[in-house]
């Protein structure tokens, strides 16, 4: 089987993040980049069907800028075939809508039966990306897997976490799966893997998408301000006697916060 | 602007969610026509709970493949409302099945997508949103650059309007669902009776590493007891295989925003902040003073939780009664 996984080179979850002077958009400086820690999940998942079939294809697609080569090149070595990356200018900087339209043209060329995404994008959430893919591709789509399971080896049932449940849910493909934590355990890449990721190709493309409808200029939503988060100041620490404290913060749930 | 808003009103089960009362709540201060559309198999009851919560017009579709959450049954049903009423603005709630549904026909329809909004307003014409991004270390103004828009609001960020006497108009749509459902739902499974979610809750109580042991989430549930509340957890208490993944709040977890957020023996890593810094109020109790959990939350107390736990859930005990 022929997968793609589609993979956003995001800031790590440990990095500092400082607004760049302009005020709605991040300083680059220094920041550490990793691949989106909901793809490794997509990367992982894609892996593991490939070697349960022990045949099949596994490419990596990413928009965004060249520096992105490394985030692709990690995938490459957890065992991943080859990248292709969508790093023309007017094809980047649009909101989730217009990257969903830009995959979806690549996609359509590369042809594979399944597509997984992660959930979501840890930088700027936009939370679209995936589903919306699915809608250009008329393809159906599960979102937030947290396990998929092959009867056939044709149709994928898969379970999705859902508010105080899961779903079990087939579908025919091809379809896009987006991947939720507790999917499985990425791997760590191997020395070896890391040497081989060496020689595997990464491809750069520019599909075709009328070119309104994508980028900056084609965005529905645009950054208009960043700000840090507000403060949340002011609050009481209590170190006393746990006896005269707990009656003390009780009170105050009560009066101030007026929970109780 | 006065304008039209259309909200989905969201259920399952044949009940409302409580947030779509929220979502009905804003659609009234940011409109002046407040139309509601309830997706399902035979869910027109709900119609009258939406009127009391501002809805004018509830529009219908009822089939029995709808029953569960079919999401490109779903998508045909909203994007037909949507041709239908032309609103400016289509407003689900940020759920699982909100965020679902708002991404497929965003795309389907073309419309200006603003998700998991903490506040919307109307700016000279456009929408405007609050949204968290890189994990809740920035929070971002977003601009809608055309109308219509589709946003999702984060359950709790609204209140719940008062009830009105009022009957909504009342109609059934049709709807081309496609042929085959390409992704159906074949089981759904509930968690244990009596469980509340944290997506949910109103209260939450989470323990982390510090509780030690996988048998005191007894004791963090007997907190949650006394407060109604759900329990959460950090990563570190659901990798070390303590509690199931789906009470993790955080980066990689789940976003919440409760009334109150207790933390119990959680350090307050920013990937755990991530997931609940939006909290109305925060109690944590830690036995390191310097615990950074302490830095964003309005009660901290320092000490055992093993002593402080007990005493919570007697004085709260005492306080109810
Ligand atoms: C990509 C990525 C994603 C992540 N996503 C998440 C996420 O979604 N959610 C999340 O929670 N974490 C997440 N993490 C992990 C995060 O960095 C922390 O490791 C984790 O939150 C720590 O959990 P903890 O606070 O329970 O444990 P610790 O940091 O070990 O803290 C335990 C605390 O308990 C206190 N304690 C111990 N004994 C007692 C006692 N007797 N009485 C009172 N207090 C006591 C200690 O003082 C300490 O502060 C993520 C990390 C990465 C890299
Ligand atoms: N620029 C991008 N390049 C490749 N995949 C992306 C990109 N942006 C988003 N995705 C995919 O879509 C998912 C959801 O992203 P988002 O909608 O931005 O939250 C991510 O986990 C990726 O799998």
């Amino acid at each position: 089987m022929k997968i793609v996984v589609c993979m956003k080179p995001v800031p790590s979850s440990e990095a500092r993040i400082n607004i760049a002077s302009d005020g709605r958009s991040i300083d680059p400086t220094d920041v550490e980049m990793v691949a989106n820690p909901y793809d490794e999940y997509a990367v992982e998942e894609a892996l593991r069907i490939k070697e349960a079939r022990g045949e099949g294809e596994v490419i990596v697609l990413t928009v965004a800028a060249e520096a992105a080569r490394s985030e692709i090149r990690k995938c490459l070595a957890m065992g991943v075939d080859r990248g292709v990356i969508v790093q023309d200018p007017a094809l980047l900087g649009g909101d989730g809508i217009g990257t969903a339209r830009v995959l979806a043209a690549v996609i359509r060329e590369l042809e594979p039966e399944l597509v997984l995404c992660g959930k979501l994008s840890i930088d700027v959430e936009s939370d679209v990306v995936g589903i919306a893919l699915a809608e250009y591709l008329d393809w159906p789509h599960v979102s937030l897997a947290t396990k998929i399971e092959w009867p056939d080896g044709k149709m994928a049932k898969v379970q999705r976490e859902i508010e105080g449940g899961a779903e079990i849910v087939e579908v025919s493909l091809p379809a896009v799966v987006t991947a939720e934590k507790g999917l499985n355990e990425p791997r760590y890449a191997s020395l070896k893997g890391i040497m081989a990721a060496k020689r595997k190709p990464i491809e750069a493309v520019t599909p075709s998408v009328d070119a309104g409808q994508v980028g900056a200029a084609g965005a529905g939503v645009e950054i208009v301000a960043m700000n840090p988060p507000p403060a949340r100041g002011g609050g009481k620490k209590f170190e006393g006697e746990i006896e005269e404290v707990v009656p003390q913060v009780v009170e105050l749930l009560k009066s101030e916060a007026k929970i109780l | 602007m006065a304008g039209r808003v259309l909200v989905f009103a969201e259920q399952r089960d044949g009940q409302c969610r409580k947030s779509v009362f929220e979502a009905l709540g804003l659609a009234a201060q940011l409109g002046d026509e407040v139309h509601a559309l309830l997706v399902g198999d035979a869910v027109a009851s709900q119609a009258a709970e939406l009127g009391a919560h501002g809805a004018q017009t509830v529009h219908t579709v009822e089939d029995e493949r709808l029953a569960r959450y079919w999401n490109e049954g779903y998508a045909a049903a909203l994007a037909a409302a949507i041709d239908t009423v032309q609103p400016d603005l289509v407003l689900l709630i940020a759920t699982v099945m909100g965020k679902d549904l708002l991404a497929r026909v965003a795309a389907r329809r073309n419309l200006a997508a603003l998700t998991d909004c903490i506040t919307l307003t109307e700016n000279e014409g456009t929408f405007e949103a609050v949204k968290s991004m890189y994990g809740g270390k920035i929070f971002a103004t977003i601009r809608a650059k055309r109308t219509p828009a589709i946003a999702s609001l984060r359950p709790s960020a609204y209140p719940v309007p008062e009830r009105q006497e009022a009957q909504p108009t009342v109609q059934a749509l049709a709807v081309d669902l496609p042929a085959e459902q390409r992704a159906r739902v074949v089981e759904v499974r509930k968690k244990e009776e009596g469980q509340i979610d944290v997506q949910e809750a109103e209260v939450i109580v989470s323990g982390g590493r510090g509780i030690k042991d996988p048998k005191n989430f007894e004791m963090i549930a007997g907190l949650a007891q006394v407060f109604g509340a759900a329990v959460g957890a950090s990563r570190a208490a659901v990798d070390a295989g303590w509690i199931d993944h789906s009470h993790q709040v955080g980066q990689t977890g789940k976003t919440v925003s409760p009334k109150l957020y207790v933390a119990v023996g959680i350090s307050g890593a920013i990937q755990h902040l991530a997931g609940m810094r939006t909290s109305q109020c925060i109690l944590a109790i830690n036995k390191d003073p310097d615990a950074p959990i302490f830095s964003i939350a309005d009660y901290g107390i320092v000490g055992d939780l093993f002593k402080v736990v007990p005493a919570l859930v007697a004085e709260v005990k005492k306080v109810q009664a």
